[in-house]
């Protein structure tokens, strides 16, 4: 391919990596900003998702669609309520302490990733979509007769990746509703801005905590349901989404959901168009080195406006 | 008896049961004791910043990796002699904790936590990215004759025991002596009350930076330690896990004490052990590990010691 029709390839695929990795770290930045602490094992749930989702579709069996409309309703909700459990269980009773609460979530990454790996095995499983047809995308050249479209060799996408890249801006949209427009939206809000306030008109503020956390894994276990069809489940598939959307959340503004979109886009696309032109090693080095820089002299991320 | 008394009592047992240990234990055990004393080193250098300074620092497999690599790198393809290596070593884990330590100070708690996981992760992708080098995640081996000093062979399994001990007992006792001078006591107020430190004219910024370099520089000393003594230099030494690790050992040994680290290290040593036996999922048992310390136990063994029997634990 010429470098027109593979950049614009390396976009395509940077859009779907972006729409799901957009949605994984929202989640992250939910409970970040509502209830300021850090989950570590977010990627985890992550997985959870995939690995449901592939449970879901096999147990469900006849046409692939049936099984992943039915993965897409109940991983997630599954996901969620593991994640409810673990911060009734484990958060609630260290008091939401920042630092106590990274340490516990890194022992609950490792006990889901064993449990996952002792039940589900340690072979990837793939998940078979729902509509996958290819889509051959044209390119141009001034040639001699003027403006020429033709088809390249392999510049092609696939139904079931552009459905991704729709159905994650849905969602985000939804969220988006959910957070600005209904009660519960509200009384989340609530409680980001002052927890003692929230307290004080009745807001019971640890349902809150324990239902933002089980939606911000949720939405985690939703990525990964839309993302199993192209890249297959396995145990140890939390770490690059959990690494990715700590990188998002942070350049995005910790706890700042338009930022953390914005970033994940960014993050996104740049990430696609560095590991089809360079090496992937380097493009996470640069990231990485990025984020923590970004820390260090910027911590309200590069469009945020609160301090960390 | 005087505190002091105590502590040096305990700290001459502490050296005097491993000492016993190479009489009389069996060569497996022998073996998984040198390598628990290492890490131990490893523990300390963390305990220094995380116990005594509370700092949490998400990144110190970076510098056990430089002290790893800074040994590695230079006997395998240098062609130093190993007691130089180790030397180098040494000061490529606390100029890696200089570096780091001087930018991610800036930041505080879970700010702190996550920027020095970043370049930890940073350090980790670039050992793979010199793969031509370090061989990746499948590592080189040191030459089993390059690996003496003095004459003595480090490969033989007794004087590995030795070595690894001498080193322990260098460490333990050196840093015994540092958290009881002033800079010890410094640190422990800045542990405490921060700006109750600064009010009191400490330079708090300085003494973190130093803390960090010399936790660093015992990790690399640890890294280059085990690599010299095990004969293997590999990129999994610079993953998350190890950072990880020294914060899970200490934790269970009891953080902010000096008898902690080695506690830890030997107790999670044969935890592992025995449950990896039971499972290929040894790792649910440090996850597990890991949140009932949060949640019941967070001083840890020697911490619960200190508060229930031993007050003087130092």
């Amino acid at each position: 391919m010429d470098f027109g029709p593979h950049l614009v390839f390396a976009l395509i695929e940077g859009s779907v990596a972006a729409a799901v990795l957009a949605l994984t770290a929202v989640g992250l930045s939910l409970v970040f900003g509502v209830m300021r602490v850090v989950n570590v094992a977010h990627g985890e749930f992550f997985m959870v998702g995939a690995i449901l989702a592939w449970w879901v579709a096999t147990l469900v069996g006849g046409h692939p669609s049936l099984g992943f409309v039915a993965a897409l309703l109940v991983a997630p909700v599954l996901a969620g309520a593991v994640a409810a459990a673990a911060d009734w269980l484990v958060l609630k009773r260290v008091d939401y302490d920042p630092e106590a609460t990274i340490v516990a979530t890194i022992g609950m990454l490792y006990v889901i990733q064993q449990v996952a790996l002792m039940t589900f095995g340690p072979d990837a499983r793939p998940v078979e979509p729902p509509f996958n047809e290819r889509i051959a995308l044209p390119w141009f050249e001034f040639g001699e007769n003027g403006l020429e479209f033709y088809y390249p060799w392999g510049f092609s996408t696939t139904s079931y990746k552009l459905f991704v890249i729709g159905a994650a801006a849905a969602l985000l949209l939804a969220l988006w509703a959910l957070l600005a427009r209904t009660k519960v939206g509200l009384v989340m809000r609530a409680t980001q801005m002052d927890r003692d306030m929230a307290l004080a008109f009745g807001v019971p503020v640890e349902r809150v905590y324990m239902l933002v956390f089980g939606l911000g894994a949720g939405l985690a276990a939703l990525a990964a349901v839309l993302i199993t069809p192209i890249q297959q489940a396995h145990y140890l598939m939390g770490g690059d989404p959990l690494l990715l959307s700590f990188i998002v959340v942070i350049i995005g503004g910790l706890g700042s959901i338009g930022g953390t979109v914005v970033a994940a886009l960014l993050i996104g696309l740049s990430d696609g168009v560095i590991s089809i032109f360079f090496s992937p090693t380097l493009a996470k080095i640069i990231a990485t080195v990025a984020v923590a820089l970004v820390l260090v002299f910027r911590p309200q991320g590069l469009f945020g406006t609160r301090a960390a | 008896m005087s505190d002091g008394w105590r502590s040096a009592a305990l700290h001459g047992a502490v050296l005097a049961i491993l000492i016993a240990g190479f009489f009389v234990l069996p060569a497996y055990h022998e073996g998984a004791l040198a390598r628990s004393m290492v890490l131990a080193v490893f523990a300390m250098g963390f305990n220094l910043v995380f116990g005594y300074t509370g700092l949490l620092s998400l990144g110190h497999a970076l510098f056990f990796a430089a002290g790893m690599y800074g040994l590695g790198l230079t006997m395998a393809h240098g062609g130093l002699a190993a007691a130089p290596a180790l030397i180098v070593g040494v000061i490529c884990g606390g100029a890696a904790a200089g570096l780091i330590g001087a930018l991610a100070l800036r930041t505080q708690g879970v700010a702190f936590m996550i920027v020095t996981l970043m370049f930890a992760q940073a350090g980790f992708l670039t050992a793979l990215y010199f793969g031509e080098w370090t061989r990746g995640d499948e590592g080189f081996v040191i030459a089993q004759g390059a690996r003496e000093i003095g004459g003595v062979a480090l490969s033989d399994a007794d004087a590995r025991y030795l070595a690894a001990l001498a080193l322990f007992a260098v460490v333990f006792v050196g840093l015994a002596f540092i958290v009881r001078s002033g800079f010890g006591r410094a640190l422990v107020a800045i542990r405490e009350n921060e700006e109750r430190a600064t009010m009191l004219g400490y330079d708090v910024k300085r003494l973190k930076l130093q803390a960090m370099v010399l936790s660093g520089a015992l990790s690399g000393l640890a890294g280059a330690a085990y690599a010299l003594l095990f004969g293997y230099v590999g990129a999994t030494f610079a993953s998350v896990q190890y950072s990880i690790l020294p914060l899970l050992w200490v934790l269970l040994g009891g953080a902010g004490t000096t008898i902690g680290p080695l506690i830890g290290t030997v107790l999670m040593f044969y935890l592992i052990d025995f449950t990896s036996g039971l499972t290929s999922a040894y790792l649910l048992f440090v996850g597990l590990a890991l949140v009932l310390l949060t949640l019941f136990a967070p001083q840890g063994v020697a911490g619960l010691i200190r508060r229930r029997l031993a007050p003087w634990l130092p």
